[in-house]
């Protein structure tokens, strides 16, 4: 499902240039839910970026569901990522002035679907998340964990064979943290979604399938979970 | 359509501060649907087609005065049902704040061309009869409380009195009604005696401003006026002769050049809006660096983002502009009959409409595009790594 093959990113600060990654070699099978760890500063969230397609590595292949998306344009990049990739990030990033089903309708504006069967479908999804009854809702008049439900909804109503979750739980209290794991993990065993989540909370990386440690730019180990 | 939720959204995110720009503009075209009726009214040309009433002034300039003489080849002319002349007379009441139109006029004939002037039978009689007898218009009675046999002095700046003084003495002896809402510039006026004031001058004698001329068919005004101007063609005092509404709005244009005051306070205007406008647009796509950020991220292309941004300064000034526009349509005919016919009707035509929406446009993409192209050019990386 995502290969990675030699890549280094590199950034430019000021008149100085900083290697991220170093040359990360890394294989993720389609079905598996991997946990990226590594202290703060090792390149996770570099490497999550890169692997969602929304930055291109500096050398080096990414390739996810059989493309290149390091050869991708701009454009090319952005409708890939519409269509196979579902984004779940530490503070749920949803727009506040739209209801929590207009929040998950959102990726199917991209798509040809009616009106009707886009809010059919947002619903469904936030059926699925447990909030059906809270459609309607902004998300200043959620808590914290149904605010991450919607934004897990949102991730997956275009039905995207990859999710990539940034620290999903970082801004949670240890029971929602457990619901919202539980959530993701059936989405990667009931529904067979590839999810790669970035935590810095071994509790969390209990949910998945297998870890990865990331140091200093330089993948550290492989091991199962 | 499907993204009119999210230029909504965009715009419900400062409600207060979107609703004040949405007030400022909406004021702005309103001032500008009143200034560009105005404008209109003067850009307009001066046909004299149809019209039973003309106006004859010096070729040269509306204060160049006319010999008396004129008059009675006027009056032979073929198509002359009647002539009155006038004179500006300029006086003042009590202080220069108090100004109101005061002309020295031909008293049998002035009335004789205007029958809208409404007169019971002894004003009139009074007014032919007493010398120093002055008519005034019903709301100028009314705003000084003025009443028939009332003396008024009014203090002459042009014209001093022959006995030395510069005030000269009216007897109110008529009030003038309007018989016709659309013709009823008079009711603000105070009218005189023309043998009066031509005794009482101590220059210019036997000399007038203007002439009236009421036709037998309306339909021969311009071959009227033409044969009017052929008359006094290469003679001392040549003529110039326009429709009664051409005059009037001569007379205002004395004053300035009214096209380019009114363009001139509209650029200030639009200028103060484009500078509220792109600071409101800008602080709001400021704010929404994240929103846009996770638009990108779900895939929304650097175009689309970038045309929600326009549409939304575009919402703004359509919905502002519109609303202000469409006020200015309801308020400018009760503006216009206030008015009482001093000016042509006043109204938001289409040009000012087709005008007005391209003036939006113009703005919309001035203050949507800066922040616009900034939306262009985030890079989503940077902008999820600030939020």
């Amino acid at each position: 499902m995502v290969e990675l093959a030699g890549v280094v990113k590199r950034y430019r600060r000021g008149r100085q240039q900083i290697e991220v990654l170093h040359g990360i070699d890394l294989r993720i099978a389609a079905g598996d839910f991997v946990a990226l760890m590594g202290p703060s500063g090792s390149g996770k969230t570099t490497l999550l970026n890169l692997v969602g397609g929304l930055d291109r590595p500096s050398a080096g292949t990414v390739t996810v569901a059989g493309r290149r998306l390091d050869a991708l344009s701009g454009t090319e990049l952005a409708r890939w990522r519409a269509r196979h990739v579902g984004f779940v990030f530490q503070f749920y990033n949803l727009l506040p002035m739209l209801s929590a089903w207009r929040n998950v309708e959102l990726p199917l504006l991209l798509t040809g679907l009616s009106g009707a069967e886009r809010k059919r479908r947002a619903l469904i999804a936030l059926q699925l998340v447990g909030l059906g009854s809270r459609a309607k809702h902004r998300p200043g008049e959620l808590s914290g964990g149904e605010e991450q439900r919607v934004a897990i909804a949102r991730a997956v109503v275009s039905d995207p064979k990859l999710l990539v979750c940034d620290e999903p739980t970082g801004d949670l209290d240890r029971h929602t943290a457990d619901d919202i794991l539980g959530l993701l993990q059936a989405l990667n065993r009931d529904h067979g979604k590839t999810i790669v989540m970035v935590t810095h909370d071994p509790k969390a990386a209990d949910y998945a399938r297998r870890r990865i440690h990331l140091d200093k730019g330089l993948l550290d180990a492989v091991r199962a979970a | 359509m499907k993204y009119l939720v999210l230029v909504l959204a965009g715009l419900r995110r400062h409600r207060s501060r979107s609703l004040l720009t949405l007030a400022s503009i909406l004021a702005a075209f309103l001032l500008f649907g009143f200034l560009d009726g105005v404008r209109t009214v003067f850009g307009a040309g001066t046909d004299t087609y149809g019209l039973d009433r003309l106006i004859v002034t010096s070729r040269l300039s509306l204060i160049q005065p006319l010999p008396l003489s004129q008059l009675a080849r006027i009056l032979a002319l073929d198509g002359v049902a009647a002539a009155a002349h006038a004179n500006w007379f300029g006086g003042v009441y009590q202080d220069r704040r108090n100004f109101f139109p005061n002309i020295a006029v031909s008293p049998a004939s002035w009335l004789a061309t205007h029958p809208e002037i409404g007169l019971g039978a002894a004003e009139r009689e009074a007014f032919l009869t007493t010398r120093a007898g002055a008519l005034v218009g019903e709301d100028l009675a009314a705003r000084f409380g003025w009443r028939i046999g009332d003396r008024l002095p009014l203090e002459g700046t042009i014209f001093p009195h022959r006995n030395g003084s510069n005030t000269w003495t009216f007897e109110v002896v008529g009030i003038m009604r309007a018989t016709d809402e659309e013709r009823a510039a008079f009711a603000g006026e105070l009218l005189f005696r023309y043998d009066y004031f031509d005794e009482g001058r101590t220059q210019g004698q036997g000399t007038v401003g203007w002439y009236v001329v009421q036709l037998t068919d309306p339909a021969r005004s311009n071959e009227v006026a033409q044969a009017i101007d052929a008359l006094f063609r290469n003679s001392d005092a040549e003529t110039k002769t326009q429709s009664e509404q051409a005059f009037n709005l001569a007379f205002a244009k004395q004053f300035g050049d009214i096209g380019l005051i009114v363009s001139a306070i509209m650029a200030a205007v639009f200028f103060t809006v484009l500078l509220v406008t792109a600071n409101t647009m800008a602080q709001g796509v400021r704010e929404r660096v994240g929103d846009i950020a996770i638009l990108k991220t779900l895939g929304f292309r650097d175009g689309t983002v970038c045309a929600l941004v326009v549409a939304e300064a575009l919402a703004l000034l359509l919905a502002g502009g519109c609303a202000g526009l469409g006020l200015a349509a309801l308020a400018l005919p009760t503006l216009s009959r206030s008015l009482r016919g001093q000016l042509p009707p006043l109204a938001v035509g289409v040009d000012t409409w087709l005008l007005g929406l391209a003036i939006m446009l113009g703005l919309g993409l001035a203050v949507g595009l800066p922040p616009a192209l900034g939306a262009l050019r985030l890079k989503i990386v940077d902008a999820l790594a600030r939020r």
